[in-house]
């Protein structure tokens, strides 16, 4: 595999042409997955329910069971009891997420399933299960679980990483330190310590959680289902179940949207247990309702962190505590924030420390980029404020301290060559930076980071007898990849864009392939599409050969034609003439590659916020936003300032105004686009863009992971920006107007 | 049940309804046009934007019942005879959809306006379309695809 070079040429890597699934979505025939349906299609409801912590005393489902149009009901009793497996505990947390057992862990926890004739039906029955309940004092926060004599979610739960725990709900702490932080503060002239807190926020997909459910009598099942990633989805669908996975067959509806939230189950066990008690196929479809309640939202976090710099604005030390809520189940991002949080920086004394902590709310699933908008968000807001008491510019305050090629990151291993640095000498060159501002108005700088996934995938590249390309991936695409792996396919045949499609195949039809998440599919689906079409490449080289009889090593490949450069008497020969003699030459011609990818390029972000601050209403606009990001290399540039952009948005509402609001009892108050507002088209301004390509010399374009990183500045941009325009350093999130009109009012009766 | 008669997408259709079924449930189960999204049922993310007797309404917050003799417009009678409506080739050529499960609702609105307003101001689009959520996109090319829609209408170069 050669290594990417900045002098690459290409012809089609770094054009914008249209998606191949383009026309599809913009005429309504693209089907997601509450759009199919099948003859004697039942449909299947979830009973939730109402308190945040309790324990299941009884379930009596026999009135809903005899209601006229029930065909089946479905209890934790029906699945399988994985608890007792150590290696499945993640499974098994799983399976009692998507049905709870003896405790109901909260307002929303599933604890029944029914599936009818008609969705009124189902309702009615759902009315009939008379669940009893002995209602337990809820934990609503990380203060109230860490205090002594905290009701336990799980009795039996210790503290994994901790030596000799008792039972809490601390699930696990995690460290990573270096140095020694008491040598690193005492070289310190300035030393910044505050603690910060962020609210339970929702990925808020458009597309409600949906799938259809067909189980034979022979115990074989097909899921149709919108996710992140079909053999995830088939994995632990049949695990929580105890099928075989050659038994199921997951089939890849398009996804409305998933941000990390569709990489796990919660309905697909369900319908295929309903299918398989009723033996009819069962479709299921979340109301936004249960999405908000029932899903898995990225929770609350408490993240105190501490910087000390030189007077010459060199960061001399740093030291955090973290603690991230998990939910009803252990497994917060809290390691991945532990990770982050002091990453952007090259940094000798340090002291990481992470807690995971259960409390009753959902429970967490993976957000972009997870766990570290949290992170930055405290450390960033840190930055800011030293470069201010050092009188260092912010983006000159980074510079000076940026992580680059050879340093060591906080979470251990040396940064290979990355380009952190070009994309703050980027957000300092570009006129947003020096624009002046208006009354009211103030500008904020932060960076952002995230590692990036590499993970499995497999594809193939199938050449059609008339010349075209088929591409079979098994990644589905959420934002546009089908058109960066056309590319790629094009590019390494050197054939033309439209001569090339792409379909994101079931699991029967092509080999495994981790989800679609971790900024991983353009980097590591794109490299298998890169290594099929290399491979084919080989074929249509000894397929020319062999019609010219000559030697394989004669024969080259350029343009899209098979060639041998010495030859006056050879004339070349293109794709399509070679297919077209595909059968008389050896049989069809296909390349497939399986890969577990290496060679991740870590990716970096800078981003200028401008916010306007009504101070009589404590209001917050973002006026002006620049994102800064080292993509590697765009290999469809308008996708990837799409990420860009996306990212940048949902930071925007994480900051100012989305939070998951409970009542005292730990019932979710707002579970609806109404009151859980994300930012709308008239919040926003442009999103404007810059691409720096520091090439990642791991993948043969360049390729870095794009679409978790623009998440993670966002959060303390704004909030620098929102102190430049008032004076007051906010720490709490988000930053709405009852918060900020308090905040720009208390620091009036201070001065 | 009550038997509706409707223009859909400009064919006569008939169906059949529950008198508390949506506009969104007939569309989609009884006249299989999923091309009209669910995002929430609550009115509130524009997904299921269709026109209604003219007018742009999200379709979970319309009576199936109440479309007898009306004229229902959905985004899968946008292209006709197979050839694209500009917005359409806009939003592929811009990038304006992600995931895509909001372009149907953005389509059919921002269509809407453009028939009453060829020269929207970039402010005059984004107020329309604040009532269609996108989670993916940050609006940014979808505000791009609906003005450079607008100026080609006008017969300018975008």
């Amino acid at each position: 595999m050669s290594a990417a070079t900045g002098e690459q040429k290409f012809r089609w890597v770094g054009t914008r042409p249209v998606r191949p699934d383009g026309h599809d979505k913009v005429t309504g025939r693209a089907r997601y997955g509450a759009d199919f349906s099948l003859p004697g299609m039942l449909c299947g409801r979830v009973l939730r329910s109402p308190h945040a912590h309790a324990r299941i005393l009884k379930i009596d489902t026999a009135e809903a069971l005899a209601l006229e149009g029930v065909h089946a009901v479905l209890t934790g009793d029906d699945l399988p009891d994985l608890t007792s497996s150590e290696e499945s505990s993640s499974l098994s947390a799983a399976s009692r997420n998507i049905m709870a057992r003896d405790k109901v862990l909260y307002h929303g926890h599933a604890v029944a399933a029914v599936a009818a004739s008609t969705p009124e039906v189902a309702r009615e029955a759902l009315a009939l299960i008379r669940v009893e309940y002995e209602v337990l004092e809820s934990v609503l926060g990380i203060e109230e679980a860490l205090a002594d004599g905290a009701p336990l979610l799980d009795e039996e739960l210790r503290t994994k990483g901790e030596e000799d725990p008792k039972p809490s709900n601390v699930a696990a702490k995690v460290m990573f330190s270096n140095g020694d932080i008491e040598v690193g503060f005492a070289l310190a002239d300035e030393i910044v310590e505050r603690e910060f807190t962020t609210q339970a926020v929702h990925q808020g997909y458009i597309e409600p959680h949906a799938c259809l459910a067909q189980m034979g009598e022979d115990g074989k099942a097909t899921l149709w289902v919108s996710s992140q990633g079909q053999f995830a989805i088939r994995s632990m669908t049949a695990g929580i179940l105890g099928v075989e996975l050659s038994h199921l067959r997951v089939i890849p509806a398009e996804i409305g949207g998933g941000v990390g939230g569709k990489t796990t189950v919660y309905l697909e066990p369900l319908a295929v247990a309903l299918s398989r008690k009723s033996g009819r196929p069962v479709k299921m479809v979340m109301s936004r309702e249960e999405v908000f309640r029932g899903s898995g939202p990225a929770l609350g976090t408490r993240i105190k962190v501490k910087l000390g710099a030189t007077r010459e604005g060199r960061l001399v030390a740093a030291q955090a505590l973290l603690h991230y809520e998990a939910g009803g189940f252990p497994g917060s991002s809290v390691q991945a924030g532990a990770m982050t949080i002091f990453s952007s920086y090259a940094l000798e004394h340090l002291e990481i420390t992470g807690y995971d902590v259960v409390v009753n709310k959902p429970k967490g699933a993976a957000y972009r980029a997870p766990g570290a908008p949290m992170a930055a968000f405290a450390t960033e807001s840190l930055m800011d404020e030293l470069a201010t008491r050092l009188e260092i510019d912010p983006v000159d305050f980074r510079l000076r301290n940026a992580a680059k090629e050879g340093v060591q990151s906080a979470f251990g291993p040396r940064f290979r060559r990355i380009g952190l640095v070009e994309t703050l000498e980027a957000i300092q060159a570009h006129p947003h930076y020096r624009a002046p501002l208006k009354p009211n108005q103030g500008r904020g700088v932060a960076v952002g980071f995230w590692f990036n996934a590499g993970l499995q995938s497999s594809a193939s590249v199938n050449v059609n007898e008339d010349g075209t390309v088929s591409v079979v991936s098994g990644s589905p695409d959420i934002g546009g990849s089908r058109a960066s792996l056309a590319i790629m396919a094009a590019e390494e045949l050197g054939i033309e864009y439209e001569a090339v499609d792409v379909t994101v195949a079931d699991t029967a039809s092509v080999g495994f392939n981790d989800v679609t998440g971790g900024s991983r599919v353009t980097f590591a689906t794109g490299m298998a599409v890169i290594e099929s079409a290399r491979e084919v490449i080989q074929q249509l080289r000894e397929r020319a050969a062999s019609i010219w009889d000559v030697e394989v090593d004669q024969v080259v490949w350029q343009e899209g034609r098979a060639c041998v450069p010495d030859s006056k008497e050879i004339e070349s020969l293109d794709l399509k003439a070679i297919a077209d003699q595909a059968g008389e030459t050896g049989g069809p011609i296909t390349g497939r590659h399986s890969l577990s990818a290496r060679g991740v390029g870590m990716g970096f972000g800078a981003h200028i916020c401008d916010v306007q601050v009504d101070p009589e209403t404590g209001r917050v606009e973002v006026v002006r936003y620049t994102a800064v990001q080292d993509a590697g290399r765009a290999i469809h540039p308008s996708y990837v300032e799409g990420q860009m952009q996306g990212g940048v948005a949902q930071g925007i509402g994480w900051a100012l105004n989305e939070e998951y609001i409970y009542n005292a009892d730990g019932e979710l108050q707002n579970p609806g686009f109404l009151d859980y507002r994300i930012p709308v088209a008239s919040d926003l301004p442009m999103i404007d863009t810059v691409i720096v390509e520091v090439p990642n010399d791991g993948h043969p374009y360049g390729v870095r992971g794009v679409g978790e990183v623009p998440i993670v500045a966002p959060l303390p941009a704004v909030a620098n920006a929102v102190c430049a325009a008032t004076g007051v350093r906010f720490t709490d999130l988000p930053l709405s107007p009852p918060r900020v009109l308090k905040g720009i009012e208390d620091a009036e009766t201070v001065s | 049940m009550r038997h509706i008669r409707a223009t859909v997408d400009g064919e006569a259709t008939e169906f059949l309804c529950d008198e508390g079924s949506t506009l969104l449930d007939a569309l989609r189960d009884s006249l299989q046009k999923t091309g009209t999204k669910e995002g929430c049922g609550t009115g509130d993310c524009g997904a299921c934007s269709v026109i209604f007797d003219g007018r742009l309404v999200c379709a979970c917050l319309v009576l199936a019942a109440e479309a007898e003799g009306a004229t229902v417009e959905t985004v899968e009678g946008i292209s006709k005879e197979g050839v694209l409506h500009p917005l359409q080739r806009h939003f592929l050529e811009d990038a304006a959809l992600q995931c895509g499960i909001c372009t149907p609702g953005f389509l059919v609105a921002a269509k809407n306006l453009l028939e009453r307003n060829v020269d929207p101001s970039e402010e005059e689009v984004r107020f329309w379309l604040a009532g269609n959520l996108c989670r993916c996109t940050g609006y940014d090319k979808i505000i791009r695809a609906v003005l450079n829609t607008a100026a080609e209408l006008r017969g300018e170069s975008s």
